[in-house]
């Protein structure tokens, strides 16, 4: 059987008072392209921050475990270490911080020509010398998160609506991007609509709906009914697929 | 009659306490890159050298000796009557310096000048003179400091500037006072036609209470000036700075940039006050302050004032202390909660002051980061 990578069993989570996850589980294998599929407000983000460890997405009951080992309690920084990796949806723009210095944050001693050799794949080059993400366009910031991750190589990555707010060049880009980095790692790409599924190749997707994973299977196939028959409808469909 | 110090024939005779508290202010004991040296212990210039031809170096009560023509400018810019400070200074004996270049003139290196306090309840008052002869360069840095002992003591600075026409000031002031230290600068800028007057100010070390406001007037067409500032509040300092510029000919242009950072139980307040009094002049102002601690306070004041039509002014200020997103965007690449703050503020004080040069810019960003361990 191949390795588990992330493995997250019974998860529960409330924010303010809200149920959002609701003993969630999920397991991702080694290898694996995974797509997260689910409509606004699901929870698909706040499961991210939930495995990353953010203040406030602590889970009230059940467990994270990363290559076997609990991570359910380790500081954000701690998980990373490990191998958790993350490009955001909306990443915050910091004064001071270039984007450069942001590369040398992701890879200690990252040479001057690898930062120019992955800029140069994301497209990136005149921005390294400005603050991350400050004045950046949506599609930009996004370019900014791969190129980010390709410095990184985390062992497992967390792509947060790489597609959303981005016009159709940048969605090819990074889908194309991605593509790329997952023929060697192991990935989870969270997306509402799917487009970028045009440029990538995923081996399997999962609808998370009201707390739960509702539907697992081939990825394209879900795409289709949820484009069929929307959210609401997989939520009542008698025939959810399992792995 | 007060005690006076022994002159020095180079600053490396310094005792080693003053040296290295004035190093701090960004003064190099070596004299080494740096086109003159002026010292001032307590209310004694104990040494006033240039090392440049066509720099001049000087300690004021000399100068005014030298140059019967001072007399022009000594007081002229700055009201003696202003306030109780202004007062206090002129009815005290002239000290401080004169750092002045001739005609086409530029300094190869910044000149440096330093006012420092050595003995407890010290009471000093300067008044220094800085001139820049027309199409001349003139670059000083200047650092005030006392004895790492000082309890109490007081400082107040007379400045008056004077860029001529198509000639510039670049005036880069490092503090590095004491808990029990008031401080009070009273400094006026005049600047001729074509000329630029660059104005950078960074006060890394506690103070007991610190009010500087300088006025900047741009009377002649093209006269430019810049303000950066960077302030740390510890403590319980009590620090109330500005930037005030008057626009009063047609393409002058100011900016200010400022930033402050308040620890402890600090209060700062962050004033600039731009006024446009004719018509095509272009003004901005930024202020950003970083909050560390609950009980301490930023009050920013920017103000505009526009007495034309036809001017392009502007400010942006904000305050808040630092974001939660920001730190875990960073913890998020690998680093810890400590070092994502650091790196924060690090990037918040990192800014683009213009005039200065590489080198004592790298000098000052050592300094601020050895302040604030960072």
């Amino acid at each position: 059987m191949t390795k588990e990578i992330l493995k997250i069993e019974n998860l529960q989570l409330e924010i303010g008072g809200k149920e959002i996850l609701k003993g969630l589980n999920l397991t991702v294998r080694k290898g694996e392209r995974t797509v997260l599929f689910g409509p606004n407000g699901a929870g698909k983000s706040s499961l991210l921050y939930s495995i990353l460890g953010f203040p406030g997405y602590r889970p009230k009951a059940g467990r994270i475990l990363f290559r076997g080992k609990e991570i359910t309690d380790l500081p954000v920084n701690e998980r990373v270490k490990l191998g958790v990796g993350v490009a955001f949806q909306s990443p915050p723009a910091i004064h001071g911080i270039k984007l450069r210095e942001m590369l040398q944050i992701c890879r200690e001693g990252i040479s001057a020509a690898q930062i120019k050799r992955t800029s140069k794949l994301m497209n990136m080059v005149e921005f390294l010398d400005r603050d991350v993400n400050l004045g950046f366009s949506g599609g930009e910031a996004k370019r900014a998160e791969i190129l980010q991750i390709l410095a990184q190589k985390p062992g497992f990555v967390m792509f947060d609506e790489p597609d959303s707010g981005v016009d159709l060049e940048n969605v090819e880009l990074i889908g194309k991007q991605i593509d790329a980095f997952l023929a060697s790692h192991t990935g989870m790409v969270i997306t509402h609509q799917g487009y970028i599924l045009e440029f990538m190749r995923a081996t399997r997707g999962c609808i998370l709906y009201d707390g739960r994973i509702i539907c697992t299977g081939d990825p394209k196939r879900i795409l289709r009914a949820i484009r069929k028959k929307g959210y609401a409808g997989c939520a009542i469909c008698k025939h959810p697929m399992k792995r | 009659m007060q005690a006076s110090h022994e002159k020095i024939e180079n600053l490396n005779q310094l005792p080693k306490d003053i040296k290295e508290a004035s190093a701090l202010a960004g003064i190099n004991p070596t004299e080494k890159e740096r086109s003159g040296s002026f010292f001032q212990l307590d209310h004694s210039v104990i040494c006033a050298k240039s090392a440049q031809e066509g720099v001049e170096v000087l300690g004021i009560e000399d100068a005014l000796h030298k140059h019967s023509w001072l007399k022009n400018y000594y007081w002229k810019a700055v009201d003696p009557d202003k306030d109780e400070y202004t007062k206090a200074a002129k009815d005290a004996p002239p000290r401080g310096y004169f750092l002045r270049t001739l005609p086409g003139v530029e300094t190869t290196y910044p000149l440096q000048s330093c006012l420092f306090i050595g003995k407890e309840g010290l009471a000093q008052k300067v008044h220094n003179v800085i001139i820049a002869e027309e199409g001349s360069h003139l670059h000083i840095i200047t650092g005030c400091a006392v004895n790492l002992h000082i309890k109490g003591a007081s400082h107040i600075g007379i400045s008056e500037f004077f860029v001529k026409k198509n000639a510039s000031i670049t005036f880069t002031m490092v503090h590095n006072w004491a808990e029990g230290v008031e401080v009070r600068p009273r400094s006026v800028a005049h600047v001729e036609e074509g000329g630029t007057f660059m104005n950078n100010y960074f006060c890394l070390k506690p103070v007991k209470s610190l009010q500087l406001y300088p006025a900047i007037h741009l009377l002649g067409k093209g006269a430019r000036t810049s303000s950066g500032s960077i302030v740390m509040g510890k403590g319980n300092s009590l620090i109330d700075i500005g930037f005030r510029v008057f626009l009063k000919a047609e393409n002058t242009s100011a900016e200010t940039i400022a930033r402050a950072v308040a620890q402890d139980q600090s209060k700062i307040f962050a004033r600039g006050h731009l006024i446009g009094e004719v018509p095509k002049i272009k003004a901005h102002l930024e202020c950003r302050g970083l909050i560390l601690s609950p009980r301490a306070m930023i009050h920013a004041i920017p103000e505009l004032e526009a007495r034309q039509e036809n001017l392009d002014m502007s400010h942006e200020a904000a305050v808040g202390k630092i974001a939660e997103k920001e730190i875990l965007y960073l913890m998020s690449r690998g680093l810890s909660e400590d070092e994502a703050t650091s790196a924060i503020i690090r990037g918040f004080l990192k800014v683009d002051i213009k005039g200065l040069p590489v080198k004592l810019k790298a000098e000052i960003d050592k300094l601020t980061e050895m302040e604030f361990g960072i």
